[in-house]
C-alpha cells in the first residue's frame, strides 16, 4: 500500500445522456411502473372505444338504454311462476319469476346432490367389491358426459315419450306420473292450520334446543343423548299434536282425470323434473369424489386409534372420519354448488323458465336492451356466487383445524 | 418320550380365507351388513341390466336402411334402432359440410395425428429408441401416403411437408443459427425483424397470387422464421411441439375453410357435427391454457394494476355461467364492434368458450405456482435469471407436472361444456342431432341419439383422463 491507488477515470467523464436513460430502462422499480401505465392506459382506452362505439350502435339501431323498459308490460305467459304473474305484468316481474325458478332448482338439487354425493362417495370406499365398483361406474359414467347431454337424454328421451294423461302411471291413485309431469296432492288449508305451522315452528325450536343442551351435557359429563331419533320424534310428533288440537284443518286434494287433463292437483313440470334429476345426479357424481378423496385424507392411525377405544365402524365413520374429512370436503364442495346454481341456466334448451330463459331469452328479444339485462343477469350469479362462498367461507373457517 | 425333530407342515388355509369361497368372504360377505347390502347391490344390478342390455345390444336392430328396418314385421320394436345412427352417421361426424369436400375434414384430422401422435406416442411407447424412431416416423408417411393416393398431388405434397418438416428442421438446425457471442439487443432485433419481413414478403406475393390464402400463409412463414431461429438447436420433438402451433393451425384453416389454393370455401355455418365439436374443443384448449398461464401469473404478479386486472377477470368469468358468457359473446360482441366489422359467429364462440376457460385455467395454474417453494424462485433469481427466464425454465414446469389433474379436470369440462353452443344455434353434435331427430322419416328415436351422442363423449372423456393419469405417472419424478 506505498503507491497512492490510481485515479479512475470513470469519474472523470461525465454520464451522457443516453447511459442514463439506459439506466432507468434496466431499473426494475421504473420498468414496473412503465409496464403497469401502458397497459393501464390501454385498457382504459379499450373501455372507451368500446363504449363509444356501443353507444353510437345502439343510437343507430333507435335504442334507448336504461332500465326504463322493467316497467313495461312484459305480454307473456310462463309455465311456472312462485310468485303471482300473469301477461300483463312488467318485466321487473319477469325478472323475479325467473329469479326465483333458478333459485328453486338450485335449492332442491344442492340439498340432493349433496346427499346422493356423501352416499356415493362413503360407499366407493366400501370394503364391499360389488358396492364400490357400483358407486365406481356410477361416477366414471356421469361424469364423462355432457350435463346438457343428461338433461335433454331426461327430457327429450325419457320424460317426452311418456304417455299422456289418460294413460299415466298411477301410484295408489293419488301420485300421477305422465307427459305432463308428476301430479300430486294439493294441501288446502281450512281456518286453524295456523296452528300446525306453530307447532312445527315449536319442533324446529325445540330440537335446535335439544342439540345444544345434549353437547353442553356430553362436554360435561360424557354422556351421549341419541338426538337424532329424539329430533326425528319431535320433528314428527309436534305437528301432528297441532294438527289434532285445531282439529285437523288440513285436508288434501287429491288429483282426479277430468277430461284431457288434471284437475286439483299440484304439477311438477317435466321440465323442471329432468333439471332436477340430471343436475342432482350429476353433481353428485363430482362431489362424491371429493368426499372420497376427504375421507382418504384422514389418517388411518385416526381409524384404528378410534376403533382401539371400541367405537364401531358406522360410530368411527360418524365421530372420528367425517368431522375431520369435512375441511378436505369443504372448498370443492362449495365450489360444486356454487358449478349447480351456474349449471342451472342450461334450463334455457328444455324451455324451463329460469332467469336466463324468460329475462336473458324472452325478454331480450322482445325489447332489445341487450347491455342492461345481460348485466342484471350476470350481477345475480355474480351475488349468488359470492354469497355461497360467503357462508361456505364461514363455515369453513369454523370448521378449521384449531392450531396454536 | 417322542420328541418331533422336523416341523409340522403348515396346514392349509380354511377354506373360507382362499379361492373363490375365500375372495367372496372378504370382498361381499364379511358381515351381515355387507351381505345384505350385496345382496341389494345384485337385486339393482339384476333389475337394471338385463333390459338396458336387451335393449341396446341383443334385440338391437342392425341392418337396414329405413325405419322400417325396426318396426314389424322385419324388425324388433323392443330394440333399439342403430340403424338410425348408422344411416344419419355422416351428418353426424360433418354436419352440413359438402359431400365432395369432406375429404378436407379427414386430412386435417389426419395431419393433426401425423403431427401430434408421435408426440403422444413417444410419451406412450415404453419401446426402444430405434423402434420408437421408426414408428414416429412411419406415421406421418402413412398420412401423408393417404393423401398424396386419394387427393391428389397439391393436397398430398403439402401433407407431405408439413409431415416431414420436424424431421427436416431437427435435423438442419442441429447447431445454433445465431452465435452466442452475439450482443442480445441485436439477437433481439434479429429474432423481431426476419419474420416481420418473412411475413410482409410473403403475404404481399401471396396477395397476388391468391388472396385467399395469403392470410395463413404468410402467418405461418412469419412463425416459422421466428421459429428457426429460436428452436435452433433444439430436438424434432420440440420441432413437433412448435409446428403444432404454428404451421398446422395455418394448414388446417385453409383446408377447412377454404377460399383459396383451389379450395371452395366452405363457410363455417355448414361446418357441424363432431367435427365442430372437436373444432371448438381443440382450439378452447390450444388457447385457453397459455392465456390461463399468462393470467395466473398476472395474477401473482408484484405489480399491483396487473394484479387487479387479472383478479377482476378471473373472478368476474368464474362467477357467472358460461351459457351467460356466450349470450354475452353472442348479442353484446355485436354491439361493441364498429360499423362493418363482423365476427364470424364460430369465432364469437371461440373468443367466449376460450375466455371462459382460461379464467378456469388461470386459478388451476396458480394453484402450482403456490405450490412451488419459495426456495426455487430464489434459487433462479440467484442464477441471475430474469423473470420470464427462471419462470420459463424453473418455475413453470414444475408448477404444471403438479396440476395435470387439474389441467385435465379443466379440459374435460371444456370438451363437454362444448355442448353448449347450441343455445347460440351452432351446429355441433347435439344440433346435429336435434335437425336428425326433427326429419318426419326418423320420428322418434331420440334415446338412440342421445345415449350414442353420450357414448361418444364418454369414450373421447375417458380417454383423455386416462391419458393424463398416465402422463402423470410418467413426469413424476421423485420416488
Amino acid at each position: 500500500m506505498s503507491a497512492p491507488a490510481p485515479k479512475t477515470t470513470l469519474k472523470t467523464v461525465p454520464p451522457s445522456r443516453l447511459a442514463a436513460l439506459a439506466g432507468l430502462a434496466n431499473n426494475p422499480a421504473f420498468r414496473s411502473a412503465l409496464v403497469q401505465l401502458l397497459v393501464f392506459a390501454a385498457v382504459v382506452a379499450g373501455l372507451i372505444w368500446v363504449v363509444s362505439t356501443t353507444a353510437d350502435n345502439l343510437k343507430r339501431a333507435g335504442i334507448s338504454s336504461g332500465f326504463g323498459f322493467l316497467g313495461q308490460t312484459a305480454g307473456f305467459e310462463i309455465s311456472q311462476t312462485l310468485i303471482e304473474y300473469s301477461r300483463s305484468s312488467t318485466y321487473a316481474r319477469v325478472f323475479w319469476v325467473g329469479l326465483l325458478n333458478t333459485l328453486l332448482v338450485s335449492v332442491i338439487s344442492i340439498t340432493a346432490s349433496t346427499l346422493i354425493g356423501f352416499v356415493v362417495g362413503v360407499l366407493r370406499l366400501s370394503s364391499n367389491w360389488l358396492v364400490s365398483s357400483l358407486a365406481a361406474a356410477y361416477i366414471g359414467l356421469i361424469r364423462n358426459i355432457p350435463l346438457l347431454l343428461q338433461i335433454l337424454f331426461w327430457y327429450i328421451a325419457i320424460l317426452m315419450p311418456l304417455p299422456g294423461p289418460r294413460q299415466s302411471y298411477s301410484l295408489w291413485e293419488t301420485f300421477f306420473l305422465c307427459n305432463r309431469g308428476v301430479i300430486l296432492p294439493r294441501p288446502e288449508f281450512h281456518p286453524g292450520s295456523w296452528l300446525i305451522l306453530a307447532f312445527a315452528l315449536l319442533a324446529v325450536l325445540s330440537v335446535i334446543a335439544l342439540v345444544l343442551w345434549s353437547r353442553r351435557r356430553q362436554r360435561l359429563t360424557g354422556q351421549r343423548f341419541p338426538t337424532f331419533a329424539a329430533s326425528l320424534g319431535l320433528l314428527a310428533v309436534l305437528p301432528l299434536l297441532g294438527a289434532s288440537l285445531a282439529g285437523f284443518p288440513l285436508t288434501w286434494v287429491i288429483p282426479e282425470l277430468r277430461g284431457f287433463n288434471f284437475q286439483g292437483g299440484m304439477t311438477l313440470l317435466p321440465e323442471l323434473i329432468a333439471l332436477i334429476l340430471a343436475l342432482t345426479l350429476y353433481t353428485a357424481g363430482f362431489i362424491a369424489e371429493n368426499v372420497r378423496a376427504g375421507i382418504q385424507s384422514v389418517d388411518r392411525g385416526q381409524e384404528e386409534a378410534a376403533a382401539a377405544l371400541g367405537l364401531r365402524p358406522g360410530t368411527i365413520m360418524r365421530l372420528v372420519v367425517i368431522p375431520q374429512a369435512m375441511r378436505v370436503i369443504i372448498p370443492p364442495l362449495t365450489s360444486q354448488h356454487l358449478t349447480l346454481v351456474k349449471n342451472s341456466s342450461l334450463a334455457v334448451v328444455i324451455g324451463y323458465p329460469d332467469l336466463i330463459s324468460v329475462f336473458a331469452g324472452t325478454t331480450l328479444n322482445q325489447t332489445g336492451q341487450a347491455v342492461e339485462i345481460i348485466a342484471m343477469t350476470m350481477l345475480f350469479y355474480l351475488t349468488v356466487s359470492l354469497l355461497i362462498s360467503l357462508f361456505m367461507n364461514w363455515y369453513n373457517k369454523r370448521m378449521a383445524l384449531k392450531e396454536r | 418320550m417322542y420328541v418331533k425333530t422336523t416341523r409340522h407342515p403348515d396346514l392349509p388355509p380354511p377354506l373360507s380365507e382362499v379361492g373363490v369361497l375365500g375372495w367372496l368372504h372378504k370382498n361381499l360377505f364379511s358381515s351381515w351388513l355387507n351381505s345384505l347390502m350385496t345382496l341389494a347391490a345384485a337385486g339393482l344390478l339384476l333389475a337394471a341390466l338385463p333390459p338396458i342390455l336387451n335393449w341396446g345390444l341383443f334385440s338391437a336392430n342392425w341392418i337396414g336402411q329405413t325405419k322400417d328396418a325396426c318396426l314389424p314385421p322385419q324388425g324388433n320394436p323392443d330394440g333399439a334402432c342403430w340403424v338410425f345412427i348408422r344411416v344419419r352417421f355422416d351428418l353426424l361426424m360433418y354436419g352440413f359440410y359438402p359431400l365432395a369436400e369432406r375429404w378436407r375434414v379427414v386430412l386435417t384430422f389426419l395431419l393433426l395425428v401425423g403431427l401430434g401422435g408421435p408426440l403422444i406416442l413417444s410419451t406412450l411407447l415404453p419401446f426402444r429408441e430405434r423402434i420408437k424412431q421408426s414408428l414416429l416416423l412411419l406415421l406421418p408417411l402413412a398420412v401423408a401416403a393417404y393423401s398424396l393416393v386419394f387427393h391428389g398431388i397439391l393436397p398430398g405434397l403439402a401433407a407431405l411437408g408439413l409431415l416431414l418438416v420436424p424431421e427436416l428442421l431437427g435435423r438442419a438446425f442441429k447447431r445454433k443459427l445465431l452465435p452466442p457471442t452475439m450482443p442480445p439487443w441485436l439477437r433481439q432485433a434479429v429474432l423481431i425483424g426476419v419474420p416481420i419481413l418473412v411475413w410482409f414478403v410473403v403475404s404481399r406475393s401471396m396477395q397476388s397470387l391468391d388472396p385467399g390464402a395469403a392470410g395463413p400463409m404468410a402467418l405461418a412463414a412469419g412463425s416459422l422464421a421466428f421459429l428457426i431461429f429460436a428452436l435452433s438447436g433444439r430436438s424434432v420433438t420440440s420441432w413437433r411441439f412448435a409446428l403444432l402451433f404454428t404451421l398446422y393451425p395455418c394448414a388446417a384453416y385453409l383446408l377447412l375453410l377454404g377460399g383459396g389454393l383451389g379450395l371452395p370455401l366452405v363457410e363455417t355455418d355448414r361446418w357441424g357435427g363432431m367435427f365442430l365439436t372437436l373444432v371448438i374443443a381443440g382450439i378452447g384448449i390450444a388457447v385457453s391454457l397459455p392465456v390461463g398461464i399468462l393470467l395466473a401469473l398476472g395474477r401473482r404478479s408484484r405489480m399491483p394494476v396487473i394484479k387487479a386486472l387479472c383478479v377482476s377477470f378471473i373472478e368476474f368469468v368464474r362467477g357467472v355461467p358460461l351459457i351467460s358468457v356466450l349470450f354475452m359473446v353472442s348479442v353484446m360482441l355485436p354491439l361493441t364492434l364498429p360499423q362493418g366489422v363482423h365476427f364470424d359467429k364460430l369465432l364469437r364462440a371461440l373468443i367466449g368458450v376460450s375466455l371462459f376457460y382460461a379464467a378456469y385455467m388461470a386459478e388451476v395454474v396458480r394453484g402450482g405456482l403456490q405450490a412451488i417453494p419459495k426456495g426455487q424462485y430464489e434459487a433462479a433469481e440467484a442464477l441471475g435469471l430474469r423473470y420470464w427466464k427462471s419462470m420459463r425454465l424453473i418455475i413453470l414446469p414444475q408448477a404444471l407436472r403438479l396440476v395435470i389433474p387439474g389441467i385435465t379436470n379443466t379440459f374435460l369440462g371444456l370438451l363437454k361444456d362444448t355442448t353448449l353452443v347450441a343455445v347460440i344455434n351452432l351446429m355441433d353434435i347435439l344440433g346435429i342431432l336435434k335437425s336428425a331427430l326433427a326429419d318426419s322419416n326418423w320420428l322418434g328415436y331420440t334415446k338412440e341419439a342421445y345415449v350414442f351422442a353420450g357414448l361418444a363423449f364418454w369414450l373421447l372423456c375417458f380417454a383423455l383422463s386416462r391419458y393424463s393419469m398416465h402422463l402423470e405417472r410418467r413426469l413424476k419424478t421423485d420416488r
